[in-house]
């Protein structure tokens, strides 16, 4: 390509190395974000400036990062445990739609229950709506041998019609004047805020659950058996392996963290069930995931940059008009330029000699 | 009365049907190359707006085609740039693609919110538009449709009837033998990309000039992921993704009537049902045969040292 030859490496890129990889990907999305920028006519300078102050320039837009770093980087540690098979868990926002609701079914079901037996059920009825969301395809895929990466994607359609199915219809508020949202919850089924921040306690959980996954991969027998049949299926099978069954956990897994996201958005940051808490968090995972090579605690970094420059677009849609799908524009180059930097993990570039 | 009704319907399905229909050849023309192509949506409405923007401006919707094919050619180049040269994840980067291309497509496409364009007008064909039943259902649309009609029996010459065809095949089932026959698999995958890309693209423009002659956000709702579940229903094949793009073509007719009527049944889960039957379309046609229909190196990147 380009009068460029590829050679392979004799030795993996080092620790060192995948950084800069990481880091000269994001500059060059970013350059080609503000490229953008200029051709609508917003000063392209000004605009990253914008971008970068709305989300970590004041100690007010760095709650505000790390309040929607919560729900991304639970997603995202949900759709690292099952890429790490190889299943390609695309629902996410999905399974994020159906923790949300059964959080809510609870909330609004139990609303005098006090909070010690309110938010875990919440929890666990959010687990198991994310962890069925995720069940199905994996059960489609294992017995029907239906393409999860499909399935998973139309599921998230249904989940968000599910939802606004939900809000417009039987829970809505009858005091909320039309709008579709369901009546605010009781104080019993609220997570807390962590001192004066308006930080919640979902960060705790963030750190727990991040450790608890960090255990699962390193210490347990499962976990180890998911990553070795992730690098190799069939070698997986032969040595016995219960592919199948492991299939249907890290799906799950991956769906119930998912759920626990939901039920954070609804019970933490909305305090209510609204159609406005789906704006893609599943799918900003993704991308995470992949920039975080699946480690649960660059996963964490990564999710901060993430949610940062959702921040920073809408602080850019406030200051300077850009229309928020810039938001999107951003996360696809990153997570394309991250996947081309892949390369040169075990190959690098040589000029190709003039013949 | 109901048989009208029936004939309406049919005729709402083929025009619904068609803009899945060139997003599914596309995508069958690039995965027989052996390459999986995720960002079909992406590269479909980066087409349905440079198509409309195109068509503005000149006046032209033929021009506007044009337009449209090549930005989702375009789109689809990324794809082939990130899994082609630098051996990139194609899951993945198909993932990005469409994440790109959306974002991009509402980025852009913000100025011409509510805005019409130029579009392609219904042109009943002489003499067929008078057939009784099949007339009025296959014969009385837009000149996209019938290019469709047209583009069914060409994409099954060309696999089954021509070198550069058989050679295509030859890269997405077996690569090592294409090379060992002296074929340059990149070649032939860059061809199925940018081919496939450019249909994905005139997909996109039958939404925003033929279908609508408007532009509105997330104008495409779904429908390249429908047409990545359908190239596994058709079996690879362009015949049988005919069938699947009409059936969900009906479905959204339907439910679209469905709405118009004012039915009992509440719209978000009259909507739930296109995104619904694409799961049952995909289980019934896996169930038997899996997918041993797939070009046997799908999804595989060649090692890249030379």
């Amino acid at each position: 390509m380009l009068g460029m030859r590829v050679a392979k490496r004799q030795e993996p890129l080092g620790y060192l190395g995948s950084c800069l990889v990481v880091g000269g990907a994001l500059i060059l999305s970013l350059l080609l974000s503000a490229l953008l920028l200029a051709i609508r006519g917003t000063p392209p300078l000004q605009g990253i400036v914008t971008l970068f102050q709305g989300a970590f320039g004041s100690p007010w837009a760095l709650e505000d990062t790390v309040l929607k770093a919560i729900p991304i980087y639970l997603c995202a540690l949900g759709v690292a445990v099952a890429f790490r098979l190889k299943i390609w868990n695309i629902g996410a926002e999905g399974q994020f739609a159906l923790g949300a609701i059964g959080a809510t079914w609870v909330a609004l079901s139990f609303p005098d229950l006090p909070k010690y037996a309110l938010l875990p059920a919440m929890v666990a009825m959010a687990c198991t709506a994310g962890g069925l969301w995720g069940f199905i395809p994996a059960l489609l895929r294992q017995r029907l041998r239906a393409n999860e990466i499909i399935v998973t994607l139309m599921l998230n359609y249904v989940a968000i019609l599910l939802l606004d199915y939900l809000v417009y219809g039987i829970w809505k508020d009858p005091a909320s004047h039309g709008f579709p949202m369901t009546p605010v919850f009781s104080d019993g089924a609220i997570v807390g805020k962590i001192g004066t921040t308006s930080i919640n306690w979902g960060l705790a959980h963030c750190i727990l659950l991040g450790l608890i996954i960090w255990v699962f991969f390193r210490f347990t027998r499962i976990g180890f058996e998911v990553k070795a049949s992730g690098d190799n299926v069939r070698a997986a099978r032969y040595a016995g392996l219960p592919y199948d069954r492991l299939v249907i956990l890290v799906m799950v897994i991956s769906g119930a963290l998912a759920g626990w996201a939901g039920f954070l958005e609804a019970s933490a940051t909305v305090h209510r069930l609204q159609p406005s808490i789906m704006v893609g968090y599943g799918y900003t995972a993704i991308v995470v995931a992949w920039l975080a090579r699946l480690n649960p605690l660059a996963i964490g970094f990564a999710a901060l940059l993430l949610a940062g420059l959702r921040v920073g677009v809408e602080n850019l849609q406030l200051e300077l008009q850009v229309p928020a799908a810039f938001g999107g524009i951003i996360e696809g180059l990153v997570l394309l330029t991250v996947l081309a930097g892949g390369l040169f993990t075990h190959y690098r570039l040589v000029w190709r000699r003039q013949q | 009365m109901t048989a009208e009704i029936v004939i309406l319907l049919l005729a709402a399905a083929v025009q619904s049907g068609t803009p899945i229909l060139y997003a599914t050849l596309g995508e069958i023309f690039t995965e027989k190359s052996g390459v999986l192509n995720l960002g079909v949506e992406g590269a479909m409405i980066l087409g349905a707006l440079a198509g409309f923007v195109a068509a503005r401006y000149s006046g032209s919707p033929l021009l506007g085609l044009c337009f449209a094919g090549l930005a989702g050619s375009l789109a689809t180049a990324i794809h082939g740039v990130v899994c082609l040269w630098f051996q990139g994840n194609q899951v993945v980067s198909g993932l990005a693609l469409t994440i790109l291309g959306v974002g991009l497509a509402n980025y852009l496409g913000t100025a011409f919110v509510g805005l019409s364009a130029p579009g392609f007008e219904p042109f009943p064909l002489p003499g067929l538009a008078e057939i009784p039943i099949v007339g009025p259902i296959f014969f009385h649309h837009d000149p996209l449709v019938y290019l469709s009609y047209l583009l069914v029996p060409a994409m099954w010459l060309f696999f089954t009837r021509t070198g550069a065809g058989l050679a295509l095949r030859a890269v997405g089932e077996y690569p090592a033998a294409a090379t060992a026959a002296g074929l340059s698999v990149a070649a032939y995958r860059w061809l199925g990309i940018l081919v496939g890309g450019f249909l994905m693209g005139l997909g996109g423009a039958y939404l925003s000039l033929a279908y609508t002659h408007l532009w509105t956000t997330n104008l495409t709702a779904g429908r390249g992921w429908i047409a990545v579940a359908l190239v596994i229903f058709a079996f690879w094949r362009p015949g049988r993704a005919v069938f699947g793009a009409y059936l969900f073509g009906g479905i959204m007719a339907l439910q679209l009537r469905l709405q118009a009527t004012g039915t009992e049944i509440p719209s978000s889960i009259l909507l739930m049902l296109p995104y619904l039957l694409t799961v049952v379309v995909l289980v019934f046609s896996t169930w038997r045969r899996g997918s041993s229909e797939a070009p046997a190196a799908l999804g595989v990147n060649e090692e890249p040292v030379d």
